[in-house]
């Protein structure tokens, strides 16, 4: 940027990079406050430099333990959980296309027996990923399928369970319970294996993530972010703030809809990505007649 | 997380300040720092909430504080004014073709909007108005996709269209409407895959529809939960394929849903409807007053 002094209309326009990419007002304050500080502990002067100071800095947060992905090569349940429409079935579908490949022995549960032809799309993605499926049925009990399907891994000495559940609002008492009864039933009778629970991310969202992950770690233990549709314009940017708050680490990032579209999440390409904002002027706003005179559309 | 509401924290703002007959700039600013941070927390884009505030500061500068009102409630009355105004003032309802025409709306968004389920309940909705609808499998891609939209019209008792998968969906639209006239249904609605808004191909896709097709109606289906990429999405759903009203679904979270706010300054388009949940009556109407006092936190 065209800066030639750290000040604050330097300042402001790191708050607007981090605003834009959905990292929220406090997590963007609190990043921003820290920034000034090593600044002055460390007698930068170049605006570049304390970008990136800044740049560095939300990378290393972001960073992913290696041990992160341990389940993968472990005997593990994983459950995959989110609100609505944000990818967990087509991430199911992908995972189990993946470790396949890596050659392990995969099952999927189909516990989500609500929405309108959840089975066969998972069904779908089964078949994709060549692997078996347990469960489907549209109206039967989720937890009783995660019962079955745990009971069947561990019969047929199967590697890797994957859990697919229904999309719920985590402000939905009912439907949270029923969450976290499937967890318990997982511990209870698997309780050798490896656990992950990982919550689904829509990488668009924005704000509101933080309390999706805030709540589902209410009922499950969460051990990691699937951050999805990265393939698009959004920065998915709410990821730094549950990060900061919630020590939840993203493990993969989805960009497609095809098989091949689930990878490892890379810090360094996750903030490069933020920082390279997109400032394409988003045209002429509808305001109010009285006002649309005076008011440009550039600041 | 119970929200501090905007209204305490602008009490707060003006606590120290003694009661006065006119709002001073340093008021209004300090009041607005707040209302920025309230529309940002909410997800309203950045540049918006912008050109927001700086609308808002230029009226309420100087404005008379009536009888009653303090400093805080009187910039918060202009805030809200302004909202409402923005956002527009009376609800919309689905522009339909007169007499026995027949019209075709067109659903768009997304991947996960919500625009299948969206297209069960607007079904739902014209029937108790007397029309008899068509529901059209225009999704070619997503697994199961046809399914679920047979699923759900059959729960609506209204009749669903599909060539399978082998066929151009403006292909499908166009047989739809054909099969629409000779079976006696008013309304078609297409329902369409989801897709992202810079996928050139896809989104060639439903200009392809379009001039296959008389639509009458392009619905765009937003997420409520969407952050400050809402207004690329409107922006290029709207100029690439034309956009007359929008839906927002998932409003019984808890997401503030400051996507619509940004949706509306950037496409002028009337938000149609609000979804509620996922079971399929629930569509409501959508109220702008009711909105900007979500956004704001009050
Ligand atoms: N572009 C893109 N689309 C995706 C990605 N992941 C999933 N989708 C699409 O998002 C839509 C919703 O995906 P699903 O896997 O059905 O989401 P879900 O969370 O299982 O949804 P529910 O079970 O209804 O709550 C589908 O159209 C997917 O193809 C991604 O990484 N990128
Ligand atoms: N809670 C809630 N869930 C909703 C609402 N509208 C849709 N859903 C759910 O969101 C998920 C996605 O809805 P769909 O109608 O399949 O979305 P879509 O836009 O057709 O998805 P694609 O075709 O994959 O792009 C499903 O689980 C729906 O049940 C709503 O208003 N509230
Ligand atoms: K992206
Ligand atoms: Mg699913
Ligand atoms: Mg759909």
């Amino acid at each position: 940027s065209g800066f030639s002094a750290i000040d604050d209309d330097f300042y402001e326009e790191l708050e607007e990079i981090l605003i834009m990419g959905d990292i929220g007002v406090n997590a963007t304050t609190a990043i921003v406050e820290r920034l000034k500080q090593q600044v002055k502990e460390k007698h930068i002067k170049e605006p570049s430099e304390c970008k990136q100071l800044l740049i560095e800095s939300i990378k290393e947060q972001m960073q992913v333990d290696e041990t992160a992905y341990d389940f993968e090569k472990e005997q593990s349940v994983i459950m995959v959980i989110g609100v609505n429409g944000v990818g967990k079935t087509t991430s199911v579908g992908k995972l189990a296309g993946k470790l396949k490949d890596e050659g392990r022995k995969v099952l999927i549960a189909a516990a989500d027996t609500f929405r309108a032809a959840a089975g066969d799309q998972l069904a779908e993605w089964a078949s994709r990923a060549d692997v078996p499926m347990i469960g489907g049925k549209e109206g039967a009990d989720p937890a009783s399928v995660v019962f079955d399907a745990v009971n069947a891994a561990k019969a047929r000495g199967v590697d890797v369970l994957l859990v697919d559940t229904a999309g719920r609002l985590h402000n939905k008492k009912n439907l949270m319970e029923e969450l976290r009864k499937m967890n318990r039933i997982i511990d209870k009778e698997f309780p050798n294996a490896h656990r992950e629970n990982l919550i689904v991310l829509d990488g668009t969202t924005g704000q509101n993530a933080l309390v999706q992950a805030r709540e589902f770690g209410e009922v499950a233990d969460l051990t990691g972010i699937i951050l999805t549709k990265m393939d698009g314009t959004a920065k998915g940017g709410i990821a730094v703030a549950i990060q900061s708050e919630l020590k939840v680490p993203v493990k993969y990032i989805g960009v497609g809809e095809s098989i091949e579209d689930l990878q490892k999440f890379n810090s360094d390409e996750f903030v490069n990505a933020l920082f390279d904002v997109n400032m394409d002027d988003i045209g002429e706003l509808h305001l109010p007649e009285e006002e649309a005179g005076e008011t440009d559309a550039e600041e | 997380m119970a929200f501090e509401s905007l209204t305490d924290k602008l009490q707060n703002v003006f606590k120290n300040l003694r009661s006065k007959g006119r709002l001073t700039e340093e008021d209004v600013k300090s009041a607005l720092k707040e209302v920025k941070m309230a529309l940002l927390e909410a997800d309203v884009n950045f540049k918006v909430v912008k050109q927001f505030v700086k609308a808002v500061e230029e009226r309420a500068i100087g404005q008379d504080v009536m009888n009653g009102l303090n400093p805080g409630q009187m910039v918060i009355k202009i805030v809200n004014e302004e909202m409402v105004n923005l956002m527009g003032s009376e609800t919309t309802e689905i522009a339909m073709q007169p007499g026995k025409a027949i019209t075709v709306i067109m659903m768009a968004g997304l991947q996960g909007a919500g625009k299948t389920t969206a297209t069960a309940k607007i079904a739902g909705k014209l029937k108790l108005k007397g029309k008899k609808p068509l529901l059209v499998a225009c999704d070619i891609y997503r697994p199961a996709a046809i399914e679920q939209l047979q699923i759900n019209g059959k729960k609506q008792e209204v009749d669903v269209f599909s060539m399978g998968t082998d066929h151009k969906p403006a292909e499908i639209a166009k047989k739809a409407i054909a099969y629409a006239e000779k079976n006696g249904h008013n309304v078609v609605i297409l329902d369409t895959a989801g897709r992202l808004h810079v996928d050139e191909d896809m989104m060639a896709e439903l200009q392809e529809i379009k001039e296959t097709v008389t639509v009458h109606q392009t619905l765009l289906v937003v997420d409520a939960m969407t952050g400050q990429d809402a207004v690329n999405v409107a922006k290029e759903f709207d100029e690439k394929v034309g956009v007359d009203g929008v839906i927002l679904s998932k409003m019984d979270g808890d997401t503030r849903g400051g996507a619509a706010l940004s949706i509306k300054a950037v496409t002028g388009k009337p938000i149609l409807f609000v979804s509620m949940g996922e079971k399929l009556s629930d569509l409501e109407q959508f109220y702008p007053d009711r909105m900007a006092s979500r956004i704001l936190g009050m």
